[in-house]
């Protein structure tokens, strides 16, 4: 690495800036893929099946049977759909109509009466694994509940019994976009720091306006500083929007510092841009490199981040591989920034492996930059 | 003019397919998704810490903890002695999951009372918390159970296409949908546009061939592409994970099919819009992650609100998805298939024409 030049590195800069600005597809993973990332995950992407549709077959005219029948359309979670007949039903299950299936026996009366078993039977769509086990809880639920204002009706007093009392701490309403949301943002900056600069050096190659400028006296590290600093600018812009609009718009808290979250934002930006920019000097081809920051930069900050899918279910060959990508953990950041506070003992571990992988990656490609310069 | 089309298609697969890394790249990424998604893609929990503050000096309490340590859920049980202590294991995130005993708990047990027992998740994953709070009342209430508490009487729950609820079944046939997506927008998306940014579509554009045979000759190497990636990681979920495959092998192969038609409709006209190779890399990548998101594959489509849920409609991706999956699970034979096959159809119609019409401006 040699000196560094500030004016011609404000030239190099403000020439990268001007074809950030210039490109209009720039903008549009820059500000509008953001905005609209955020809103979908904040609308769309909805994990706590508020409601489901299932189907009711009741082959039994008892009062049991009808009053738990009216037990199950009580349960506001469900859209109850009814059937001439059981191949009906299984029919709508099968082309994902409806995720479940409460069938009341005909004999569900009579036995519910002498006491014995309960003759309903439940089927779950289980292509659905989710949906699945919400839809055999929400049943459970609905049945439990009847049993006991059955038994209440019976003897005038509630059940004696162990009676789970679950709270959740800093979401106490479970919503699912409250946690999306910021574990998003990462996908979002993964996208604006690796996918926009994995393109930046490549494009010179093929332009061959790399030669043009290896024949001025720019240095290494001036083209390097030239392509990092424009973008990280981009990046900051971007992150300021998507906090705004988490906080503003959608109405997700945020509970930490904001210092706090800057200096992860550029940490993780920094890996981010390395790895980029790593990708995009080595392989030289846009084609290529947009591929690659796609499978090892966006890819992996949406299944291997956390932000969806637990880390802690994954086998451990997974759990290892993780840990070598920044997105996992800027969404441990990020959820706990915005949903508990600054608790240092899990923000400072993430810094740290966040500055760990910035100068890694920005050391590899400042070596490569080197090599192809001389 | 056949002769010529064939030229074209063989000229265009050379392109994607004559340099080993372009190569690699179409074929590396498949492999290590098909490897690594389908471990990582799981809604299950597994390996969790619980975080146990317990009060009571009673037998019943000990029991559960016992009981509720063995589940595959929880790896470890993590005691502690105080509020605080409690409060400290959830915040650092050492437990997704508290279950805090009241001093009176085993006494009320016996004596027949109700028994409060007092269950904290982390909010910062409420899923997980859920799904794992959801493992803990099975385990209590079967404790109830055994100890003749009149505790509701289970339920007979079948799930059927996936009787264990295994979450591989649900990720690989959608990964066969999701992966190919990336392949052959790729492919035919930077195609035209990277022609453009060399200079050489121009030539292309006076050469004999008509606006359509253009469209065809780079259409179709990006549905080859397409057909093969998806019969690969559909080959791989069936014969290497085991995924029941209970279908019908050619409607498989017609949805591929008209989904990578669709999408080579849709690459080709982001390409014919864009200058460059960059913006339609930036095309691609605005329409494929909002397609992905609103497939139902992350989350279910009738949650959604009334407007998403009719874009999911109109989402080659959503469609191809209940196909695959219906293929693999349900048995789906043509008949089956067909409520999602035409409107497949229908969109591959509408993004073909749109490219074609973006192909005739740029001559006229």
């Amino acid at each position: 690495m040699s000196r560094i030049s500030g004016r011609r590195l404000l030239a190099l800069c403000r020439k990268e800036s001007y074809q950030i600005v210039r490109d209009p597809s720039n903008i549009l993973i820059a500000f509008v893929l953001p905005v609209m990332l955020l809103f979908l995950y904040g609308f769309a992407i909805n994990l706590d099946v508020s409601l489901v549709r299932i189907g009711v077959l009741r082959l039994d005219d008892g009062p049991a049977a009808v009053s738990f029948e009216q037990q199950l359309q009580g349960t506001p979670a469900f859209e109850i759909h009814h059937g001439p007949s059981l191949q009906a039903l299984q029919g709508s299950m099968a082309r994902g109509e409806i995720r479940g299936l409460v069938v009341i026996q005909s004999d569900f009366s009579a036995r519910w009466l002498h006491g014995r078993n309960a003759a309903i039977q439940v089927l779950t769509d289980g292509s659905e694994p989710n949906t699945a086990n919400f839809v055999s809880s929400y049943v459970q639920g609905a049945w439990q509940k009847w049993q006991e204002a059955r038994a209440g009706l019976a003897d005038g007093r509630p059940v004696p019994g162990l009676e789970l009392r679950p709270r959740a701490w800093y979401n106490p309403a479970t919503v699912s976009r409250d946690y999306l949301v910021p574990g998003s943002i990462a996908v979002v900056m993964t996208v604006i720091g690796a996918l926009l600069t994995s393109l930046v050096v490549a494009r010179e190659w093929e332009r061959g306006t790399m030669e043009a400028l290896l024949a001025t006296p720019v240095t290494a590290a001036e083209l390097l500083l030239s392509k990092i600093l424009p973008y990280y600018l981009l990046g900051m812009v971007a992150m300021v929007l998507c906090t705004g609009g988490a906080v503003l718009l959608m109405g997700v808290p945020f509970r930490g510092s904001f210092l706090v979250l800057a200096v992860s934002s550029t940490l993780f930006l920094g890996a981010a841009l390395g790895f980029g920019l790593f990708l995009s000097t080595v392989l030289r081809n846009q084609f290529n490199a947009a591929q690659a920051a796609l499978t090892a930069g966006f890819l992996p900050a949406m299944m291997l981040s956390g932000f969806v899918f637990e880390i802690g279910s994954m086998p451990w060959p997974l759990r290892l591989l993780t840990r070598l990508f920044p997105a996992r953990y800027f969404t441990s950041s990020l959820q706990t920034l915005f949903q508990a506070g600054t608790v240092p003992s899990i923000i400072l571990p993430n810094d740290l492996c966040l500055a760990l992988l910035m100068v890694f990656w920005l050391t590899l490609t400042a070596r490569k930059t080197t090599r192809t310069l001389d | 003019m056949l002769r010529r089309l064939l030229a074209l298609i063989r000229k265009e697969l050379q392109i994607v397919l004559g340099n080993p890394k372009s190569r690699g790249m179409l074929i590396l990424p498949v492999v290590l998704q098909v490897l690594l998604f389908p471990f990582a893609a799981t809604m299950e929990v597994r390996n969790a810490t619980l975080a146990v503050y317990n009060q009571d000096a009673g037998s019943a309490s000990v029991e559960l903890i016992q009981r509720l340590g063995r589940t595959a859920a929880f790896s470890s049980v993590k005691m502690v002695h105080s509020e605080p202590e409690l409060r400290q294991a959830i915040e650092s995130q050492e437990a997704l999951l508290a279950v805090a005993f009241p001093s009176d708990f085993s006494r009320r047990m016996l004596a027949g009372q109700s028994a409060p027992l007092q269950t904290v998740i982390d909010g910062r994953r409420s899923n997980s918390g859920q799904i794992a709070s959801a493992y803990v009342t099975q385990v209590v209430s079967g404790y109830a159970l055994e100890r003749g508490a009149p505790a509701a009487s289970a339920l007979a729950v079948r799930n059927i296409y996936n009787p264990n609820l295994h979450s591989m079944w649900h990720v690989l046939p959608s990964l066969v949908a999701i992966i190919t997506t990336i392949g052959c927008l790729f492919v035919t998306a930077l195609s035209v546009a990277r022609e453009r940014e060399e200079g050489t579509f121009d030539q292309l554009l006076v050469s004999p061939l008509t606006p359509i045979y253009i469209m065809i000759g780079k259409a179709v190497p990006g549905i080859l592409i397409a057909l093969v990636q998806g019969l690969f990681i559909a080959g791989a979920a069936a014969w290497g994970f085991r995924v029941p495959f209970t279908g019908s092998p050619v409607v498989l192969v017609a949805g591929i099919l008209c989904y990578g038609m669709a999408l080579a409709g849709i690459g080709l006209f982001i390409s014919s819009i864009c200058m460059t190779q960059q913006q339609a890399f930036f095309g691609v990548f605005t329409f494929m992650s909002p397609a992905i998101l609103l497939s139902g594959y992350v989350g279910p489509i009738e949650n959604m609100p009334l407007l998403l849920r009719g874009l999911a409609w109109i989402n080659p991706l959503t469609h191809t998805i209940l196909i695959v999956k219906g293929v693999f699970l349900k048995g789906f034979g043509f008949a089956q298939a067909w409520p999602h096959l035409w409107p497949l159809l229908a969109i591959a119609l509408c993004t073909l024409s749109a490219a074609l019409a973006m192909f005739r401006r740029h001559i006229a």
